[in-house]
Parts: C-alpha cells; sequence; structure tokens
C-alpha cells in the first residue's frame, strides 16, 4: 500500500468550541457552589444533604459532570492521538473511554437522584 | 567573545557534538551573523546558510541561548556568553547549523498560497480599498524563517499533518485578502483536528517570529470565521 499521509476530518472547529464551551460551565459551576457554600455555610450533613437535594442544584451539577466528562473526552482524544500511533488500538482506545465516560454521566445521574 | 555552536557532518561525525569558539571581535562587528563570518573565516567548515544579512531573506534562522531568531538581526551586545547556536528545533540536521525546511515548506504549499480569483483578469490589476489593503498587514511581512513553526511542540510531533504557525498565518493572509475567492474551501481545507485544531495557543510563535508578527492571532481570527460560518 503507498504510504500516504491523509489529512482533511472536516471536523475539528465543533470540538474546539465544546471545549471552551464546557470550561465555561465548569468554571461558573465552580464560584457558584463556591458562593452557595461561603453564603449557606453549610456545617452539617443535613445542611449539605438539603443543599444536593433540590432540584436545580441536582441538574447544576449533572451539568457540571456532564461538561467535565464531554471536554475530557475531547482532552484524551487529542492525547490518544499524540501519542497512540496504530489506528486499530487507537480506535479501540478512544471506543472504550467514550464507553467508560458514558458510563460514569448514567452513573452520575444515579448518584445525584439517589440523594433523598 | 566565546561561542558554542552544534556541529555535525553525517558523513564524518558519529554524533552532533558542540564545539567551542573565542573570537575577537572589532568594532563594526553589531550583529550575531557578523561573528558567524568572522569564525567562518577561521574555520570555514562550519556551515551555516545566509544571503541578505538583514532580515529579509529568513536563511540565518537559528536557535540563539534556546530562543529561535535570525542571527543577522541578533545584537551581540544582547546575547550572554557563551553564546550556543544550534540548528532550528524539530527539523533533521544536513549538516551543522543548516537543518532540512521541506516538511515546513511542504505545509506552507498545502495552504495554497497564492490568489485564488476566477474573475476575468483586469486591464490592470485586481484593486483594493485601502481598508482591505490594511487587513494584510501583519500577514504578508512573514519571510518564512521558520522561527515560529520550529518553536512549535505541536509542529514538532505532527509535522506531517500540523500546518504549523507560519501555515497558518500564510492561509490567513489569503482568507483575509479581499481580492481571494476560495474562503470556503481554504476554511474546508484547514477544518481539521491535525492542521488546524493542533494549535493550543501557547504562543511560543509570538514569542519568537523576528518580524514580531502574531500568528496566535491570525490562527483566533480563522476560528473566528469558522464559527460564523456554522452559527
Amino acid at each position: 500500500m503507498v504510504k500516504r499521509i491523509p489529512v482533511g476530518a472536516h471536523y475539528g472547529l465543533r470540538d474546539w468550541l465544546v471545549q471552551r464551551v464546557t470550561a465555561v460551565v465548569m468554571a461558573s459551576y465552580s464560584i457558584l457552589m463556591f458562593l452557595v457554600v461561603l453564603v449557606q455555610r453549610p456545617s452539617h450533613y443535613g445542611a449539605w444533604k438539603s443543599l444536593f437535594t433540590s432540584q436545580p442544584m441536582r441538574l447544576a451539577s449533572l451539568l457540571f459532570l456532564l461538561s467535565i466528562f464531554w471536554h475530557a473526552w475531547i482532552g484524551v482524544r487529542d492525547i490518544l492521538m499524540d501519542y497512540v500511533k496504530p489506528t486499530g488500538v487507537r480506535l479501540a482506545m478512544q471506543v472504550g473511554v467514550v464507553l467508560l465516560l458514558a458510563a460514569y454521566s448514567l452513573w452520575s445521574v444515579q448518584i445525584l437522584w439517589s440523594i433523598q | 567573545m566565546r561561542f558554542r555552536i552544534y556541529r555535525y557532518d553525517p558523513e564524518q561525525d558519529q554524533k552532533p557534538y558542540m564545539k567551542e569558539y573565542d573570537v575577537a571581535l572589532e568594532p563594526s562587528d553589531r550583529m550575531l551573523l557578523d561573528a558567524l563570518v568572522r569564525i567562518k573565516a577561521s574555520d570555514d567548515s562550519l556551515s551555516l546558510r545566509r544571503s541578505c544579512r538583514e532580515g529579509v531573506c529568513g536563511s540565518d534562522a537559528m536557535n540563539i541561548n534556546g530562543k529561535n531568531g535570525l542571527a543577522c538581526i541578533t545584537p551581540l551586545v544582547e546575547l550572554k556568553e557563551p553564546v550556543e547556536l544550534r540548528p532550528l528545533p524539530g527539523l533533521p540536521v544536513i549538516r551543522d547549523l543548516i537543518v532540512d525546511m521541506s516538511q515546513f515548506f511542504k505545509q506552507y504549499h498545502s495552504i495554497k498560497p497564492y490568489l485564488q480569483n476566477s474573475d476575468p483578469l483586469p486591464e490592470k490589476e485586481r484593486l483594493q480599498s485601502p481598508t482591505d489593503r490594511e487587513e494584510l498587514d501583519g500577514l504578508y511581512e512573514c519571510i518564512l524563517c521558520a522561527c515560529c513553526s520550529t518553536s512549535c511542540p505541536s509542529f514538532w510531533w505532527n509535522p506531517d499533518k500540523f500546518v504549523g504557525p507560519a501555515g497558518l498565518l500564510a492561509a490567513y493572509r489569503f482568507i483575509a485578502d479581499s481580492r481571494d475567492q476560495a474562503t470556503n474551501d481554504r476554511l474546508d481545507d484547514l477544518e481539521d483536528p491535525y492542521r488546524l485544531f493542533r494549535c493550543h495557543s501557547i504562543m511560543n510563535c509570538v514569542d519568537v517570529c523576528p518580524k514580531g508578527l502574531n500568528p496566535t492571532r491570525a490562527i483566533g481570527r480563522i476560528k473566528e470565521i469558522m464559527i460564523k460560518r456554522m452559527v
């Protein structure tokens, strides 16, 4: 087979944009959490629990976690692109990472909604 | 003045080594290239590229005390001794300070660095308004010395796939040109996780550019236009 270096995958902008947007989501959530803790000063288990049982907090936390996972996917994919050269191995590892992050996402939902 | 210069002649040397030089400079020796010419006069086995000796041809780019630059416009007084000179990092060494720039120019050619316009040729020339012309300032001045691309870790790692700062600056030079009609094709070509998006904006290119250009800003503009096209 001819040794070619094919480029021109016609994607990249969306991932680049996603990385920025998810970073903003994570930063906002971090600031929000900091302020909530600063204002409410939850000092015992009950206070923490009631903080995380409210629906807006659950949704914000889920959004934050999904942002981490999506952000992580792009970062880890970039690392695999740089360091894992054989296509088959890289594809397998990428699929593994996607499945793992998908599982984490579902697990996050389960954890967040299990707090009663 | 003391120098430590990278020497490697693949026909004779097993591996590269650093050679020390101590040269007596004349008062007229102001730039690093003057000193190199003097060293070469005493040791003509030292190989380097140079031509215009005034920062226009881009031949004498090298790694000077750890930072890429042009020897001809680097004042000797600003250099710490011993001055350590190495070839541009990341490219194959042909001999001493001379590197093989094929990969660099291959990337440059890949962005089609010429005006594409299918309108019939006007009698004299394709005109631009002064405002449109201003868009090209800070872009057209690039002399392709490769200081930027060879200081970029993304280019070191993927020189065959990542266009590199010099190539991307040139790409934006044509995207920004009001006379060019291939903007969409150019954007399509760069919409690629390697070709454009290996740039992580660490700005080594801006730091070293001997012409004071800003490839990172040009890359940012390309991304802006892509977003405009997508959203």
